[in-house]
């Protein structure tokens, strides 16, 4: 019998011609990832192994995303501890100013190839499975443990895949796939499992959706998600990356714990209520929900295409005044590009604020933390009780249209509502 | 050695946010974190819980972050053990690499109630409710978790297998 895609990298890693759903392999990691909030602890746990040198400093990689600019003094003094170590293992550190959010950086730069397993202390990190690699997050001592010898150990998740059928139709995007798609299955449909994304709208996604939606795998319950290496996924590498990688395929006759098929030819933009990533309506049926905030970005919904569809919204229009609106690109280059290109101005022009990359208000950490209360529509990917601030506040989950079109009403919206 | 503790009852998908808020990650100490656990969902937990206290709970028990706060934060607590019907996978881990006993018993979840006590026989995969004298099977963990909870944590696994290394190393 045939191999999965993520089967496949795992046997890989593993050094063996094969691997089955379950069992528990031991493999090489290519890439191992923390940020300002996980890599204290995991450096905390390094230190306590008894090792001088990470295995390979240029596969481990430190991201300040979540409090930077520090947003306290004890922020300042996780990240401290962070830089100081990065710096003195001489890994691979990506400081403000030159980067961004984890999962909008590492892509750009091209450190997640098709083929590579890919560990971080980060729940998001399945993110990387848009570009066919089989990536997962941990927590800080697993990282510890991958930082120490290069290896990790992983139980060989069964694969469900999802085929979407017909024609996306305007304005429906990887993230209203993908919060379909956890609406239909539950945040413990996909538990322990790899989601396989296929089929004919896939083929047809740029790779920005692609990555919105390996990003929120984990909202499924599942340990990673993954899309085949086509043509775009080579387009991209290309342009940010001359290391070679080795993409893997599904056999036809790959074993599949379960498959799911989608036609979305009638889908509708979307919005998940609080406060589970599950609860997803279609936003023209939630009707009278005002709102106090939005934000636009986060690792799931901050690059360049996502603030271009929110700019092509908000653009002559103004937002609400009851409502802030608060714009984030993911990573410095999103900033730069976007500045190019004048969304920078349309922002400003509405009346939304745009502020410094960071993984902030998503998490209820600063620069934008909701009151008792409060309500705000958000492209990020959770709106777990208390996710944004308040245990009193709520959060709803949309797409960059959704939120900008939700920013111009003052209330939860379908971009098609607008005149 | 079967544990015995009080039971301190949840729903499904409580998720890390409400274990431990990320308002509160700016640390890593324990105690610290221990003073919020299960803030965003009870408000008085932290100050509720007593040391050798059982948490048990529904589906999906951990769901989220991958942020090790969150088990360490309801260990620091005192908390001896979390029942559920399910995990979420990097919760999971996480507490197993820190020692914090998880155990999957889902027929004895849906019939325990805030106060009542519970008896867990780890090694052999039995929960016990003490007030109706029921007793359950729990999912027994594989050999390789096995290793790990009896090596005490993931850490000294690790640690382990790297002096181990060495001394093959040198001894050729």
């Amino acid at each position: 019998m045939g191999m999965t895609m993520a089967e496949k990298i795992l046997a890989r890693a593993a050094g063996r011609s094969r691997v089955e759903p379950g069992e528990i392999v031991e493999v090489a990691v290519d890439l191992v990832m923390t940020n300002d909030i996980t890599a204290p602890l995991s450096i905390a746990e390094f230190k306590k192994l008894g090792v001088d040198r990470v295995f390979d400093p240029k596969k481990v990689v430190f991201v300040p995303d979540h409090f930077v600019p520090a947003k306290d003094i004890k922020a300042a003094e996780q990240s401290k501890i962070m830089r100081e170590f990065a710096l003195e293992q001489g890994a691979i550190y990506f400081e403000i100013g030159r980067a961004g959010i984890e999962h909008v950086v590492l892509p750009e730069h091209g450190l997640t190839r098709p083929g590579m397993v890919i560990i971080g202390a980060d729940s998001h990190t399945c993110t990387y499975g848009a570009f066919n690699a089989f990536a997962t997050g941990m927590g800080s001592t697993d990282i510890a443990a991958a930082m120490a010898t290069g290896t990790t150990w992983m139980r060989v998740p069964p694969t469900i895949k999802f085929v979407y059928t017909g024609k996306l139709p305007p304005f429906v995007t990887g993230k209203d796939l993908i919060l379909y798609t956890i609406g239909q299955i539950g945040v413990d449909g996909a538990l322990y499992a790899c989601m396989e994304f296929t089929g004919p709208v896939i083929d047809e996604l740029p790779m920005d959706d692609r990555i919105t939606m390996a990003n929120m795998a984990i909202e499924a319950g599942a340990k990673t998600g993954i899309f085949a290496c086509d043509d775009k996924t080579r387009e991209w590498l290309a342009n940010v990356t001359s290391e070679p990688y080795e993409p893997v395929d599904s056999d036809p006759d790959a074993h599949y714990a379960q498959v799911i098929e989608f036609d979305v030819s009638n889908l509708r933009p979307l919005v998940a209520l609080p406060h589970l990533p599950s609860n997803v309506r279609p936003a023209d049926e939630v009707r009278d929900l005002p709102i106090d905030q939005v934000v636009i970005g986060s690792c799931t919904n901050g690059r360049l295409s996502d603030l271009r569809i929110a700019a092509e919204i908000l653009k002559g229009r103004q937002v609400h005044p009851r409502v802030r609106c608060i714009v984030i690109p993911g990573s410095q280059e999103v900033a730069k590009q976007a500045t190019k290109e004048g969304l920078v101005d349309i922002f400003l022009e509405a009346g939304a604020v745009f502020s410094v990359s960071t993984c902030g208000p998503c998490l209820g950490g600063y620069m934008g933390v909701l009151a008792k209360g409060e309500r705000c529509v958000s492209t990020t990917n959770r709106n777990f009780r208390g996710r944004m601030g308040h245990r009193e506040s709520e959060v709803i989950l949309a797409s960059p249209a959704v939120a900008a079109a939700s920013a111009v009403l003052g209330r939860v919206a379908s971009p098609f509502e607008l005149n | 050695m079967p544990m015995r503790g009080r039971v301190w009852k949840f729903g499904d998908n409580i998720d890390t946010d409400v274990i431990i808020p990320a308002r509160y990650l700016v640390t890593i100490d324990p105690q610290e974190l221990a003073q919020h656990v299960m803030e965003d969902i009870d408000p008085e937990f932290a100050s509720k819980v007593r040391p050798g206290d059982i948490i048990v709970a529904g589906r999906n028990f951990g769901c989220g972050s991958s942020r090790e706060h969150a088990p360490i934060a309801i260990k620091a607590a005192g908390v001896q053990a979390v029942v559920a019907e399910s995990f979420a996978r990097i919760f999971f881990r996480n507490a197993i690499n820190i020692g914090l006993p998880v155990v999957e018993a889902p027929e004895a979840v849906r019939e325990t109630d805030t106060g009542d006590e519970l008896e867990i026989d780890t090694e052999n995969g039995i929960v016990c409710n003490l007030r109706t004298g029921k007793t359950y099977k729990a999912t027994q963990y594989d050999e390789f978790i096995q290793h790990i909870i009896r090596a005490g944590g993931l850490l000294n696994a690790v640690r382990e297998r790297l002096a181990a290394r060495k001394a093959a190393e040198a001894g050729q």
